[in-house]
């Protein structure tokens, strides 16, 4: 909000090159993780996935915490705001994820194991 | 008569109006609204990607040897240190355009001025970059034969490095008639005639190179493309492939399943055009700022709404990012 930010100029900025030095240092981990695919995190399997993929997608879910509540300044707004609009999203997108994937495991596995020809 | 301005006896109650119960202002709260919608339609996009993702578990491409070219490097492969750059590009935009929302607050015209300047340069390098990252998907390295039944044929050598279709195909004396409108033009339009090589080039160079080996989608339990032996090679060559594929369109591409540069396409597509509005909004504020609109409406909130925006597009990069090429 611009009257609570307008004494603290010297902290806002602070907080701003804070935030992008957590951002990259989250992206360069990732990246590094991605050229070197550790083995044991790729042959470990949690739910479904390799442990990697699990690492990928909660570094993902930080950044995304971070840009919102730094950078588009959920923080500073009212709890009506930010939970009519991080709850929809929260809630509305496990659902979406939790139906596609499980119908794409279903569908990969009448692949795999149904008379079905698609090698030819 | 008082009836059009009745008293309802709750003037500074809750439910009597006039109290801001979110604290933003219309214009802010309408722009958060629009990014939970859109953000709804980003979700739908990449799960409906995650769903064909598992269909496809054992045979998806693998995002490294797709992606693995960085400009002046011709020929090394240099895989994710692109989109790596792509993805520092729009954080860092990101970041000045925070700059520019906080200079905003204090008044400064000419902080906001520079900050909204280079945000709008970072966006167009961005969007460069990603023409770039197309063009190269489109064109393709290797080039590839698919199957009848739409499987995709690569070539490894006995290293099981990648080998380019022009590396060994052999050219045969043929005879190309140039196709005449006469003749219909809609009839075989599916057919791909303008390949470099057609596949009986291809299986006369690869009885001709002994150490050629055909790599088929499936992957083994390493996550490696399983290399076929050399017998298998030819026998799976002769019998089922059909046509030439090289580069990539909506259907067919030489990297996998269709599905994957149909996804690929969209997402991306549809995230660049984003970041595309974000730069032509961003311009207006730009100008808007220059000829001191915000100055004397005594607010820069205007920089605050399309400061959302483009957060918002970073935002959903970092999720393209992690599911096309990391994941």
């Amino acid at each position: 909000m611009a009257h609570d930010s307008a004494h603290t100029n010297q902290s806002a900025t602070k907080r701003i090159w804070y935030v992008f030095m957590l951002l990259s240092v989250v992206t360069i981990v990732e990246v590094v993780l991605g050229i070197f695919k550790p083995a044991f995190l790729v042959q470990t399997d949690i739910l479904y996935m390799h442990l990697l993929n699990w690492i990928f997608i909660i570094l993902t879910v930080y950044k995304a915490y971070l840009i919102t509540w730094a950078f588009m300044h959920m923080e500073g707004e009212k709890k009506g705001l930010r939970r009519s609009v991080v709850w929809t999203i929260v809630f509305l997108v496990c659902y979406l994820v939790f139906i596609l994937l499980a119908e794409g495991v279903y569908i990969h596995d009448v692949f795999a194991n149904g008379f079905v020809t698609w090698n030819f | 008569m008082e009836a059009t301005v009745a008293q309802t006896g709750t003037e500074g109650k809750t439910w009597g109006g006039g109290n801001k119960p979110l604290g933003a202002s219309y214009g802010k709260l309408m722009m958060w609204f629009f990014i939970a919608s859109d953000a709804l339609t980003f979700s739908a996009f990449l799960a409906a990607y995650g769903f064909s993702r598992f269909k496809f578990i054992d045979s998806w491409p693998i995002a490294d040897e797709v992606f693995n070219h960085f400009p002046f490097l011709h020929g090394v492969d240099a895989p994710m240190y692109y989109v790596a750059l792509m993805t520092f590009i729009l954080i860092f935009s990101s970041v000045t355009m925070v700059l520019a929302v906080d200079a905003g607050h204090h008044m400064n015209k000419k902080k906001v001025t520079l900050y909204m300047f280079l945000t709008i340069i970072g966006g167009l390098v961005f969007v460069g970059s990603q023409a770039w990252e197309w063009k190269n998907f489109i064109n393709g390295t290797y080039g590839a034969v698919e199957t009848r039944g739409g499987q995709i044929l690569q070539f490894v050598d006995t290293d099981h490095e990648r080998v380019a279709l022009a590396d060994f195909a052999k050219a045969l004396p043929q005879d190309r008639v140039e196709h005449q409108p006469s003749n219909g033009v809609w009839y075989d339009a599916d057919k791909q005639t303008s390949a470099s090589f057609t596949v009986e080039e291809i299986t006369k160079g690869f009885e001709a190179n002994p150490n050629i080996l055909v790599r088929i989608q499936q992957l083994d339990e390493n996550g490696k493309k399983i290399v076929l032996s050399r017998e298998a090679s030819l026998a799976k060559l002769k019998n089922d492939a059909v046509t030439t594929v090289e580069g990539a369109n909506l259907t067919h591409n030489e990297y996998g399943p269709p599905l994957f540069a149909d996804f690929f396409f969209f997402i991306t597509g549809f995230h660049g055009f984003h970041v595309s509005m974000g730069i032509i909004l961003n311009i207006i504020i730009f100008f808007n700022v220059l000829v001191g609109t915000y100055e004397r409406r005594g607010s820069y909130e205007m920089v605050e709404k399309v400061g959302l925006y483009w957060h918002f597009v970073d935002l959903v990069w970092v999720f393209v990012f992690t599911f096309f090429y990391l994941v």
